[in-house]
């Protein structure tokens, strides 16, 4: 049951990035492009806990984390670029 | 494992691959940038939430110990997704202006 579980998971996470990139890369404004950046870097968080999971290993956890902080520094600097035109004034 | 955790367990990750989609298909769907800034930032959050609860719940039984670790996860995500969400808001918000030539 768990194992059929993970792997629909799977399935259903892998077709979630599909829409994201597909968002990516039509996107008609760059803030399109940002926020399906982001929304991938929270998929990937996901595929990571389904890999620690399946694994039984804990080590795919603190990938996780990292994914998480580096996912919200990166879109705040790309925010702010678009909003200021500048990073750190 | 206790056939009752496996259950919740399964029943978790498949509840948040399902919302992750959701919010996936509402980020590719919905027609306009205001729009999609709701699918990822509430159903993706609530399902990548459910996913790490369900990874918590699983090493919780299966290895010594409480792993509460994935709750760090868990409090990050949710806090930093609205930041973000409102970020990209106001940037929106400030290229629209901008392309209206006010």
């Amino acid at each position: 049951m768990l194992n059929f579980a993970i792997e629909t998971g799977f399935v259903l996470i892998g077709l979630a990035m599909t829409l994201n990139l597909w968002r990516l890369m039509r996107g008609p404004d760059a803030t399109d492009r940002i926020l399906a950046l982001d929304t991938m870097t929270i998929n990937a968080i996901a595929l990571l806990v389904l890999f620690g999971v399946r694994a039984g290993s804990s080590a795919y956890f603190e990938a996780a984390l990292i994914l998480a902080v580096m996912g919200f520094v990166g879109t705040v600097a790309l925010a702010k670029y678009l909003l200021r035109g500048d990073i750190i004034e | 494992m206790n056939p009752a955790v496996e259950a919740i367990v399964s029943l978790l990750i498949l509840v948040g691959a399902a919302f992750a989609l959701l919010g996936s298909i509402g980020l590719a769907r919905l027609p306009d940038f205001f729009t999609r800034l709701h699918g990822p930032t509430k159903a993706t959050t609530l399902g990548v939430g459910a996913m790490v609860l369900a990874s918590s719940l699983h090493f919780s039984t299966t290895a010594p110990g409480l792993s509460l670790h994935e709750i760090a996860v868990l409090v990050f995500l949710f806090i930093s997704a609205p930041v973000s969400a409102h970020l990209l808001a106001k940037a929106a918000l400030h290229r629209q202006r901008r392309k209206d030539g006010r």
